[in-house]
């Protein structure tokens, strides 16, 4: 599997993410610029990123900009034929923002910048220690989307605590049903708000971010 | 206008100076020149009160590539072909003004001091000083502050991996804030600050400019009507995504081999950057300023040359490589202009409408050149008395270990040493992929330097108070703490930027503490080996009340050759031997508990010998090379109880431990006296220690063993880890929650206050 | 009497304003190249139970300078609605 990088105006995670997958996980990675639309180098058992950072600053609403970009439409048009895409913290807001996975991202509950390790899991798996750094997180839709999600299994990682005990008590932002990521009903198209980049490396003390890319698929 | 002797007092230079820059410049400056010299005579731009004793600092050696004060930022050698880039610097004027803004501009200047140079920032920290944190003004600041620092290095995403925040009624007033960055750069990618070549042109790369903090010239202005007053901001605000793709283009168009010199723009603006290029070159510029971008309209020559806009940058390029440059910026939409030429008559000329609105030699404007410097009087403060007339015999010993319990319960949550969640949380501090401290804490902050095959293990540090006490061995103490942290972290501490926040320098026993302070700084770096590569004075931290407390922040930076020598603070597993290094002390001077809890506001600094902190830091650095020990952590506030206590709360371990010398129980568990650290060990590693400590006369006790959780004191159950640990995380969170209920009105309980 | 206020914060004239900046940016790349200047402020509603509007001005007024806006960066203006 070969991998995409988009870089936005803003994008900060850009380089981790090359970083893990091309230095920790032995990945081939291209870096893909924001104006450009190629993305003819990939097939649909490829894997595009979407970031995190602050892609045009934030401004407005998270990832409201960067939609329109050139790049999002390629991404949009390669999502569409099956092709796997990961939006990561503001690459999840911009995933919500162009409508290929539904929900939005609001200002976190307590309106503050959160960074932290925090516990994630799936339906049935252990416990993920992956760092969040974020200050709108707050995943949010309408009680027919979420019950629809979760009837299709694709609510993709919860929080929880270190046992794996899910509970608002160890949600970060106030996300609804604390979801911390989700997947499109197709399961091609992932996001998430925690950042499974930043622990891909023993110097760290941390690589579950490695078994995130080994649940979705994308390793 | 005519210029007079009042109008150059007016933009703060004095009748001794306006004479002076009539004779430099064999006439009358007009208005334009009057300002550019009073922007770069400033105390900000010139140092001309603080650099003759600057200049006693060891400022060159080591490891150190460029001298200090020769570019934006110090540059030392890492080895493998890299080099680290690292700075410090104060907004604290700003951020009283308009916290947030203040703060997240202060960030932003001092990572364009490091990306000016060629380097990536790849970790920032910051030294923050308050007032009272249960007072409302000290809530709003703190409050604003931190979203500040937050949302600039948020979104530059430069994670913010250590720093330092103190409480103190004398910053009620006046807080401090200062950011430090730290880059890494390839050898031979350096760019210097420099106008070279005749003929090369002057490019202008970022932000438009606008009439942002302008305001002291403004008002010298006979021009200003009341009318124009309400067009100048009084805050500069930061745009973290322009210096993004300011960053991201800068280190790009340096790849292109066209750039000769860059400056980033900060205080004092064009006039700053043009003047310091081009007397570093021996070299003039020709300046259209009418092709400089501006927000606003009609902007005056003069306001042009001074404004503070921030996310600026000024390129000297090759002549005949402009396209690539260009080209850069026009990929990362960032406005870039031709505004001149670098010429060769060392004068700078400055050109509106096609008129020459001021013609000044740069030499005569720069620090090093034509700027003055000073040696201000200073006599020791009347205060001095009162702390030498204390005696710890005058304070009652605690009773027993059960009241000691008690206090000790107190001390952990003092903001000072309570922990900083609260805060820290609201930074990004893993952006980046390479703090590796995020999950195993040390007493420095440890940074991967990708791609170099090294870490960094950076600090910033210093309890004013000790420096308060005694100007001279606080200053010491605050460099020999830095060092300590990196030591105990498995580093070599290798160089030191410093942010010295004083009050007012006319003040003479204000003079008397910057003298000092700067006197005992160097003694220490000189014994340490860690050269002061730069930094930044910032004076006037003052009101009628009186002065902050002199605190002369220690940023320092060390180097981990070897990851392998990476040492963690915590407990690692039961039944290991806890051991002090170093000796214990008869000492409870100026320590948290007496200060706090006690109340007791003059006392001398804590005990403190550089000889003997130095050998204990040698030590502790031969047994972590020999992998003796499991974790290492210096006692600083709150002394030996609170040190033991932070170990157990990363893994949720205990300790059991007991006192056996003779001195009192306050000062045994609670006193500050430096150069001590506490290690843990096996059984057989415990032994070889002590072996070693004995032939190498550096005392070394047995305290006890960790425990699985479990707290026990001289024999006394002190409850569990778990409960100090809550006791400890949520102390200042409550403190703000209690007062929460009311509004924190924003702009109300404004002071004036003296500007720098 | 219950008044219904609308109360417009933006940031002062000449100050820069990041977000209008990096909007423009995004409205230019859309195409819609007439778009000159971008700024955004906030747009605030209150109810105000007062004896009448004078006095239900006057606090809005109040609202405005100790909270809703920071007279540092922003101005306000005050509608009354009804």
């Amino acid at each position: 599997m070969k991998y995409g990088v988009v870089v936005f105006p803003g994008s900060n995670c850009d380089r981790d993410a090359q970083y893990a997958l091309a230095e920790d996980m032995g990945k081939e990675v291209i870096m893909l610029w924001h104006k450009d639309k190629d993305l003819g180098m990939f097939t649909t058992d490829d894997c595009i990123i979407l970031p995190g950072g602050f892609s045009y600053g934030d401004y407005l609403r998270c990832g409201a900009i960067a939609r329109f970009s050139p790049m999002m439409q390629s991404v949009i048009e390669f999502a569409n034929k099956g092709g796997k895409v990961l939006g990561v913290c503001n690459g999840f807001q911009i995933l919500c923002e162009s409508g290929l996975l539904p929900g939005v991202l609001l200002n976190n509950a307590h309106q503050q910048f959160v960074c932290n390790n925090v516990f994630i899991k799936t339906n049935n798996g252990e416990p993920l220690k992956i760092p969040i750094a974020h200050g709108d997180g707050r995943f949010f839709a309408e009680d027919h989307i979420l019950d629809e999600l979760e009837a299709n299994n694709q609510v993709i990682f919860k929080y929880c605590d270190a046992l794996g005990n899910i509970g608002t008590a160890f949600n970060p932002n106030g996300a609804v049903r604390n979801i911390a990521g989700i997947k499109n009903k197709n399961g091609n198209v992932f996001g998430m708000m925690p950042h499974p980049e930043r622990a891909t490396s023993a110097a760290l003390s941390n690589t579950d971010g490695k078994k995130v890319f080994d649940i979705l698929g994308l390793n | 206008m005519e210029i007079t002797a009042k109008t150059a007092q007016e933009l703060r230079l004095t009748a001794e100076e306006f004479e002076l820059i009539k004779q430099k410049l064999g006439r009358t400056p007009n208005f334009t020149e009057l300002c550019a010299f009073s922007g770069m005579w400033s105390e900000h731009c010139s140092y001309k009160n603080s650099i003759r004793w600057l200049k006693t600092l060891p400022r060159s050696g080591g490891r150190m590539l460029v001298e200090a004060g020769e570019e934006n930022a110090g540059l030392m050698d890492i080895g493998n072909g890299f080099g680290v880039v690292f700075k410090i610097e104060s907004h604290n004027h700003p951020s009283a003004i308009e916290p947030f803004q203040g703060a997240a501009t202060g960030v932003g200047g001092i990572q364009r001091d490091i990306f000016t140079m060629g380097a990536r920032p790849i970790a920032s920290l910051n030294s923050l000083r308050f007032g009272n944190i249960k007072d409302k003004k000290t809530q709003r600041l703190l409050s604003g502050v931190v979203k500040g620092i937050g949302h600039y290095g948020n979104c530059f995403g430069v994670p913010t991996v250590g720093g330092e925040v103190y409480f103190e009624e004398g910053y009620h007033t006046n807080p401090l804030v200062n950011a430090m960055s730290v880059g890494i750069v390839q050898a031979g990618k350096t760019v210097s600050a420099t106008a070279e070549g005749i003929g090369n042109p002057v490019f202008f790369v970022g932000s438009a400019t606008g009439k942002d903090g302008i305001g002291g010239a403004s008002f010298a202005s006979a021009n200003i009507t009341a009318e124009s007053t309400e067009e100048l901001p009084a805050v500069q605000v930061g745009d973290p995504f322009q210096e993004k793709k300011l960053l991201e283009a800068c280190l790009e168009v340096i790849e292109t081999g066209a750039v000769v010199g860059m400056q980033d723009m900060g205080a004092a603006g064009i006039i700053c950057s043009t003047a310091e290029m081009s007397a570093k070159g021996k070299s003039g510029m020709h300046i259209d300023l009418d092709k400089v971008p501006t927000r606003q309209k009609n902007m005056k020559a003069w306001e042009l040359l001074l404004s503070e806009s921030q996310e600026r940058m000024l390129i000297v390029v090759e002549k005949g490589k402009e396209a690539a440059v260009l080209k850069v910026f026009e990929k990362w939409d960032l406005p870039c202009s031709e505004i001149g030429h670098v010429t060769g008559d060392g004068l700078l000329k400055f050109y509106m409408h096609g008129e020459l609105e001021a013609e000044i030699p740069a030499y005569e404007l720069v620090l090093g050149g034509g700027a003055p410097q000073y040696t201000r009087e200073y006599a020791a403060p009347d205060y001095l008395d009162n702390i030498a007339a204390f005696s710890q015999d005058s304070i009652e010993d605690i009773a027993d270990t059960a009241a000691l319990k008690a206090v000790a319960e107190q001390v952990i949550q003092i903001p000072n040493i309570a922990s900083k969640k609260w805060i820290t949380v609201q930074y990004d501090s893993t952006v980046g992929a390479a703090n590796a401290s995020t999950n195993a804490p040390s007493d420095a902050a440890i940074v991967l330097a990708k791609g170099t095959g090294k870490a960094l293990a950076v600090t910033t540090d210093c309890n004013s108070r000790y420096v308060y006490a005694n100007p001279h061995k606080g200053a010491m103490i605050a460099v020999a703490e830095a060092a300590r942290n990196i030591v105990c972290s498995g580093g070599e501490p290798i160089g030191v930027t410093n942010c010295l926040n004083f009050g007012n320098p006319y003040n003479p026993g204000v003079y008397y503490q910057f003298v000092q302070a700067v006197n005992g700084m160097g003694e220490a770096c000189r014994k340490f080996n860690t050269p002061v590569t730069g930094g930044n004075v910032s004076f006037y931290n003052q009101n009628p009340e009186g002065a902050v407390y002199p605190t002369p922040t220690i940023g320092m930076v060390g180097i981990l050759d070897d990851f392998g020598t990476r040492t963690t603070l915590d407990y690692k597993e039961t039944g290991d031997v806890i051991l002090l290094i170093g000796e214990q002390q008869n000492d409870i001077a100026s320590s948290e508990y007496l200060h706090k809890i006690k109340g007791v506001e003059f006392s001398p600094a804590p005990h403190f010998e550089l000889d003997e902190e130095f050998a204990v830091q040698k030590f502790v650095t031969s047994i972590i090379k020999e992998q003796l020990i499991k974790s290492a952590h210096d006692i600083s506030e709150g002394g030996l109880i609170v040190t033991l206590i932070e170990k157990g709360f990363h893994r949720g371990l205990g300790f059991d431990v007991a006192a056996d010398a003779g001195i009192r129980l306050d000062a045994y568990w609670l006193g500050e006296a430096q150069s001590r650290v506490v290690v843990t060990a096996t059984k057989e590693q415990a032994e070889a220690i002590k072996h070693k400590g004995a032939s190498n006369h550096i005392p070394v006790t047995v305290l006890g063993t960790v425990t699985s959780g479990g707290v026990t004191v001289n024999g006394e159950g002190w409850g569990a880890i778990s409960e100090w640990k809550d006791k400890y995380d949520n102390a200042i969170g409550n403190l703000l929650k209690a007062s929460a209920g009311e509004i924190i009105e924003m702009g109300a309980d404004m002071e004036p206050m003296e500007l720098n | 009497m219950t008044y219904n206020i609308q109360i417009k914060v933006m940031p002062l004239k000449d100050l820069l304003d990041p977000q209008g900046k990096a909007v423009l940016g995004g409205l230019q790349n859309l195409g819609l190249t007439g778009v000159a200047d971008v700024r955004i402020g906030k747009h605030i509603t209150l109810q105000i139970d007062a004896e009448s509007k004078e006095y239900a001005k006057q606090i809005a007024e109040e609202a405005s300078k100790k909270l809703l806006a920071n007279p540092v960066m922003e101005f306000f203006e005050i509608e009354m609605v009804d």
